[in-house]
């Protein structure tokens, strides 16, 4: 279950667009690493091959830029996060109405935590 | 003499932080984490041991562009000084919205110390992914209680007429350190004065590096 750098450097190097440096992917906050490695587990546990995610991904890309996006590399993650949503409800991993659930769930969970106590999920942020 | 100054900054936690917020990105993140953890295809730790070898480069550099031009160009410097959030703008680091950034300039009177006691609030934009001793607890408590005590650990040792001031971050003020100009950097360029500048100069953990250890 391990996620190497070596991992992560494959995955930089066979995902077009991915910034990086000499040494591997490089982010600009955590949650775009947080993702890059959830698609790597992902991928580790053979849910896609780097093919298939760059394909998916690049969709993505190309939809957003003919809806506008300025794309500067600034959003980079956020196609690569809408990606990993498309990918996991396209192979039933999980279905987008279950993302929607959690989605609000942690909403209702931040909403009723101290800001500095660390967030947690529990089965009462799930409403009806 | 207060050797730091605390509570001033301290109490925005309580007055504006009744609860906690997660962006809609954070929680679309979150969202996906924790199925894919109860599903079994993610395991968190593995996942926090991968970003943490990260947390060194994520994103020190754009902090180190914002110090190394503040150093070498004054009306940038005082651009950065009366507006940070827009200055660092300036060099097209988009910020989360909301979070407002502000520059606390070391003088040989006063150091600067950046502290979030509360959690681990960190100005992402332009320093990356905070190290884990950012967020551990004793870090969180010891830099309000002993500032220059933190500093030793850090085998930094301040003249004593310099006095430590403590700069509390919230969700909404984040604080980087602009460390002084080494000494010795007379004429130099842009970049050479970049690889001075350390990611703990900017937290105010460290000091930047002396010209003789440049690369």
């Amino acid at each position: 279950m391990d996620l190497t750098p070596q991992q992560a450097m494959r995955a930089a190097v066979a995902v077009p667009g991915v910034p990086r440096d000499e040494d591997g992917p490089v982010f600009r906050e955590p949650w775009e690493a947080r993702a890059f490695a959830m698609a790597l587990a992902l991928h580790e546990a053979g849910v896609f091959t780097w093919k298939e995610w760059a394909e998916t991904l690049g969709e993505q890309i190309k939809r957003a830029q003919a809806e506008g996006d300025p794309d500067t590399g600034e959003t980079y993650y956020r196609h690569w996060l809408a990606t990993l949503e498309a990918l996991v409800a396209a192979k039933g991993v999980t279905t987008s109405d279950v993302l929607h659930r959690y989605r609000d769930a942690w909403d209702h969970a931040a909403d009723r935590t101290p800001h500095g106590a660390p967030i947690e999920l529990r089965a009462e942020d799930f409403g009806k | 003499m207060s050797d730091h100054d605390h509570d001033h900054h301290g109490h925005h936690h309580h007055h504006d932080h009744e609860h906690s917020e997660l962006s809609e990105t954070e929680l679309r993140v979150r969202a996906l984490e924790s199925i894919l953890t109860e599903k079994g295809y993610v395991d968190p730790a593995a996942l926090d041991l991968l970003i943490d070898l990260y947390e060194k480069k994520i994103g020190p550099r754009n902090g180190v562009r914002v110090v190394a031009k503040a150093w070498s160009d004054p009306a940038y410097r005082e651009r950065l000084m009366k507006d940070a959030t827009a200055a660092i703008a300036e060099l097209d680091y988009s910020g989360r919205q909301g979070e407002h950034m502000v520059v606390v300039e070391n003088t040989p009177e006063q150091h600067n110390m950046v502290v979030c006691t509360l959690c681990s609030c960190y100005p992402h934009p332009v320093l990356g992914l905070p190290p884990v001793w950012y967020k551990s607890a004793p870090y969180r408590s010891r830099a309000v209680s002993d500032p220059r005590g933190v500093l030793r650990d850090f085998a930094v040792t301040l003249p004593d007429i310099t006095k430590i001031r403590v700069w509390d971050s919230t969700a909404e003020i984040r604080y980087l350190v602009l460390p002084m100009r080494p000494e010795g950097t007379e004429g130099w360029s842009e970049q050479q004065l970049a690889e001075l500048v350390t990611r703990d100069s900017m937290i105010g953990t460290g000091l930047p590096k002396q010209p003789s250890e440049a690369a």
